[in-house]
């Protein structure tokens, strides 16, 4: 059984963060230059880890599978990032994001590490508006705020919709300036295949050149995973599409456990799917919900009707009905679930049904078109170029679509997995949303990990280990790890069938959507772990990799990623099945209230489970840490 | 209702690696719908490419919605293709009609050599924002965010600058491959805030200098790149640029010391 201490640090909520702070170890500033560090990923949590590090003056090595570090799919996050600011006057504290972030998350995430979110969200600001974040500004030159979900105050920054845009630009350009000031080393083109680990700790990474095939080693002191969220093993989802789990995944492999895997969001407003060619599905920013009505008619027999046809009394303003405080604003798995009963009664618009409506008709009465041209212009546009529909005229039409991953890598409060010296930042680890997450929330957690918390915590590791001990490149453990990289890569290439990868990715897309999506059985998880193992050994036996180690080969790259998907999703259904309840965006059709929200199960599951491999073809060990809330008392989400 | 297919032929160019010949081959693309996007109908010429054992082609991509940057193919000789204010992802087949031919190949540029097909290398772009394209503003250093006010219509600008996805289709539509646009963005976006005004000069400076020394060209005033760029940025910035540049030449021969010691 792997040990996992949560390290929480004693004393009140509201100072565990600043004791931690005043008591960890520290490194001597002259010292720090002679520990490597290696960050893998250049996303939100990434470039600000390695520019944040390099500014300390540790040396720093930066691996991406990108071309640019400015790639990274932060990059695609539309509406904005929480702060607890209170810049509206409208109530906002610490306390309440904190409060919100926790309640949002169905009460399954960590208390002290939730708060120190919170705490460290209005550091964040400063930090983005003093590199040039171009924020969206009253006219007196103030910051703006806008709303959203799971929240009744509005204390979400945004610039325009790109905020995560803007963001990642802003720690791209630090990162640029460490790169050029000689502090972090960058690798583009490079895919992290495996971890490696010397006496139990992280001491390095096996890296492939994406172009030139070359495979190499690194060492370093400490190892930094930024890497993402693995959403795309539901193949369609809002993610980019080269987003993927195999850095985590490899991690998995040498230890690390992984946490409440099942634990993945869908989110509500989404293009709907149009046909089985379909690459990706692109996110309706949450914001939309701000100023769009969502409805379906109330008669089936409606719904192939053009919607300004459908009178007013004949329209079922469902959020609104159902949840008169927050309306339209409610948490994303409260208004994705809504939205599947609905389309479930047959209520469903568009083509295949599984549709409903966001409506701007008040929007544009109140402010004009302008006004929400102004608001969300570049959101309608998008809607254009994908439907060929004018939403100013029309309703548009949405869905919901994997979004997001609470769960990922097991992390302690310094984020710190149960492998020592292998941090997890960002939508990689798991620890601060829980079972759902509230929007803006991802790119605060992000940036506050690489920012404002791993700075901090990775001297308390390496303070303990003695400068100039990491291990050279060449012991055996690195040579171990380089043979079983080339191996795989051997096996993917030589593999004869006759089927490209990109199906299996497809299949098992299919497979994860309809059992392990937005409501899940205990019969649909059984049919998916036979399902999936089968899969699994069909892509082993017929998939076709053209083409050869040697040089740019996309086949090879995704190959190697979907044979990861493939064990993962197995780990995802089986956690799912374990977790025999409902909670956030774990909907398990067996616990449900009789209006059909989510009924949690505090006695049994308020605990996070922390997956622990144990070699291929032996179940994995399912390791639990209790939550034990100390400040927050638990109840049952309401949002009526 | 299923909306009907098409065929169409693609005129692709591959290329095994770089430095190597290059050359066109076509590809028939059969049973095209009309609401995949260009990249969705290349995955499928892929997938039929890959399950006879052949090399599908290699094109770059990643967020397929418009904001990496990543996707860049000329298509019939225009950057990012038919469409303006779009990125080669947000090109739909809708555009295109029963037996159209397409020519298909990379952002063409000397200082974007190319790796393979359709993927070229744009790291120049990332040795120009090393060389300034930052405002220097250390971790924990920040004064509180509302303690410098900015007004609206400079943040909007310098939003409207922000904007650039860095994918080059401004270099690919120049016939001097100038890069003066993604330069003007960055450097006008920084340039406008008053948290960029400390390092202005040196910033312009040595933006410039680096572009000119990785093989860009000049501008000409026809703004192609305008034309191209997916998100519409304007040349009005490249006239902003060179009246900083010109500015930061000024002043800094008049400084004592070189601009912007190391701080």
């Amino acid at each position: 059984m792997a040990k996992l201490d949560s390290r929480i640090p004693p004393g009140p909520l509201e100072e565990k963060w600043r004791s931690h702070k005043a008591s960890i170890r520290l490194v001597n500033p002259s010292n720090k230059r002679k520990y490597e560090v290696i960050v893998v990923g250049a996303g939100l949590a990434g470039a600000s880890a390695a520019s944040s590090l390099a500014e300390l003056g540790y040396r720093v090595s930066c691996f991406v599978f990108h071309d640019s570090p400015r790639r990274a799919h932060s990059i695609a996050a539309q509406g904005g990032i929480n702060a607890a600011k209170n810049y509206q006057n409208d109530g906002d504290s610490v306390h309440r994001l904190f409060y919100d972030t926790i309640k949002g998350g169905d009460y399954r995430s960590r208390e002290a590490n939730v708060h120190r979110l919170a705490e460290v969200s209005v550091d964040i600001i400063d930090q983005c508006v003093a590199q040039g974040v171009p924020f969206a500004r009253e006219y007196g030159g103030l910051l703006a705020n806008r709303s959203f979900g799971g929240a009744q105050v509005s204390r979400t920054f945004y610039a325009r919709g790109q905020t995560g845009q803007q963001l990642l630009l802003g720690a791209y350009s630090a990162l640029s300036r460490a790169i050029a000031a000689g502090g972090v080393s960058m690798h583009t083109h490079s895919e992290m295949l495996d971890l490696v680990v010397v006496g139990g700790h992280a001491k390095g990474i096996v890296v492939r050149d994406l172009v030139t095939g070359a495979v190499t080693r690194h060492a370093a002191d400490a190892v930094v995973l930024a890497t993402g969220g693995y959403g795309n093993v539901f193949n369609l989802s809002t993610y980019a599409r080269g987003s993927n789990a195999t850095a985590i995944w490899r991690a998995y492999k040498r230890g690390a456990c992984f946490a409440n895997p099942c634990f993945t969001q869908i989110h509500p407003t989404c293009i709907p799917v149009t046909g089985d060619y379909q690459s990706k599905l692109t996110l309706m920013s949450e914001s939309l919900r701000n100023d769009g009505r969502i409805w379906v008619p109330k008669k089936k027999e409606d719904r192939l009707k053009p919607p300004g046809s459908i009178a007013e009394p004949d329209r079922d303003y469902y959020l609104e009905r159902l949840y008169p405080s927050f309306g339209n604003l409610c948490p994303r798995d409260v208004a994705s679930r809504a939205a599947k009963r609905v389309c479930d009664e047959g209520r469903g618009v568009g083509d295949g049904g599984l549709g409903v409506y966001l409506d701007f008709a008040d929007a544009i009465g109140r402010l004009g078109e302008s006004g929400v041209r102004e608001r969300y212009g570049n959101l309608f546009d998008i809607y254009h170029e994908i439907t060929a529909e004018n939403a100013y005229r029309v309703p548009m039409r949405i869905f919901p679509a994997v979004h997001y991953t609470m769960g990922g890598l097991w992390v302690d409060y310094n984020l710190m997995s149960n492998v020592p010296g292998l941090f997890v930042l960002g939508e990689a680890n798991f620890s601060d949303h829980g079972a759902n997450r509230l929007g803006a929330s991802a790119l605060m957690q992000g940036l506050a990990d690489g920012y404002f918390v791993l700075p901090y915590t990775i001297g308390d590791y390496l303070a303990t280990q003695k400068p100039g001990s990491r291990p050279p490149a060449d012991a055996p453990e690195f040579t171990q790890a380089e043979d079983s990289v080339r191996e795989a890569t051997r096996r993917l290439l030589s593999s004869r069938g006759k089927v490209p990868v990109d199906h299996f990715h497809k299949r098992l897309g299919h497979i994860m959507w309809q059992y392990c999506g937005m409501a899940r059985t205990r019969e649909g998880l059984g049919k998916a772990l036979v399902e999936i193992p089968e899969l699994r050994a069909e892509f082993w036996a017929n998939a076709i990799v053209p083409g050869s180690g040697d040089s740019l080969n996309q086949s090879l790259e995704r190959a190697g990623r979907i044979g990861d998907f493939l064990e993962l999703g197995e780990l995802i259904c089986r956690d799912a099945l374990a977790r025999e309840e409902s909670c956030g965006g774990h909907f398990r059709e067996e616990y449900k209230y009789p209006d059909g929200e989510c009924r949690r199960d505090d006695v049994n599951f308020a605990h996070v489970a922390a997956w622990e491999y144990a070699g291929d073809g032996a179940a994995p060990v399912r390791n639990v840490e209790p939550l034990n809330y100390e400040s927050v008392k638990m109840s049952v989400r309401n949002y009526k | 209702m299923t909306p009907k297919t098409f065929n169409v032929t693609l005129r692709v160019w591959r290329q095994p690696g770089p430095g190597q010949a290059g050359r066109f081959v076509e590809y028939p693309a059969p049973g095209v719908n009309p609401d995949m996007s260009f990249l969705e109908m290349l995955d499928v010429v892929n997938d039929r490419l890959a399950a006879s054992g052949e090399e599908p082609i290699a094109f770059a991509h990643d967020c397929r919605e418009g904001i990496c940057g990543t996707c860049s193919l000329t298509i019939d000789g225009k950057p990012h293709g038919p469409h303006h204010g779009v990125a080669t992802c947000q090109t739909y087949m809708r555009s295109y009609r029963e037996g159209d031919r397409i020519v298909v190949e990379p952002f063409r540029a000397r200082a974007f050599p190319v790796i393979k097909d359709l993927v070229t290398d744009r790291s120049a772009f990332d040795r120009i924002q090393q060389a300034g394209g930052f405002i220097t503003a250390r971790t924990g250093s920040a004064p509180e965010a509302n303690d410098v006010p900015v007004p609206k219509e400079d943040a909007e600008l310098a939003m409207d600058a922000a904007q650039c996805i860095g994918c080059g289709a401004c270099v690919a539509a120049c016939k001097n491959s100038s890069a003066m646009l993604f330069v003007a963005s960055k450097v006008s976006h920084l340039g406008l805030l008053p948290q960029g005004q400390p390092e202005r000069d040196r910033r312009v400076l040595a933006m410039v200098q680096t572009m000119d020394g990785l093989g860009f060209g000049s501008c000409t005033n026809q703004y192609e790149c305008s034309a191209a760029c997916p998100k519409l940025i304007s040349h009005d910035f490249i006239a902003r640029m060179n009246r900083d540049y010109a500015k930061a030449i000024f002043r800094s021969a008049f400084k004592t010391e070189a601009a912007g010691a190391e701080g």
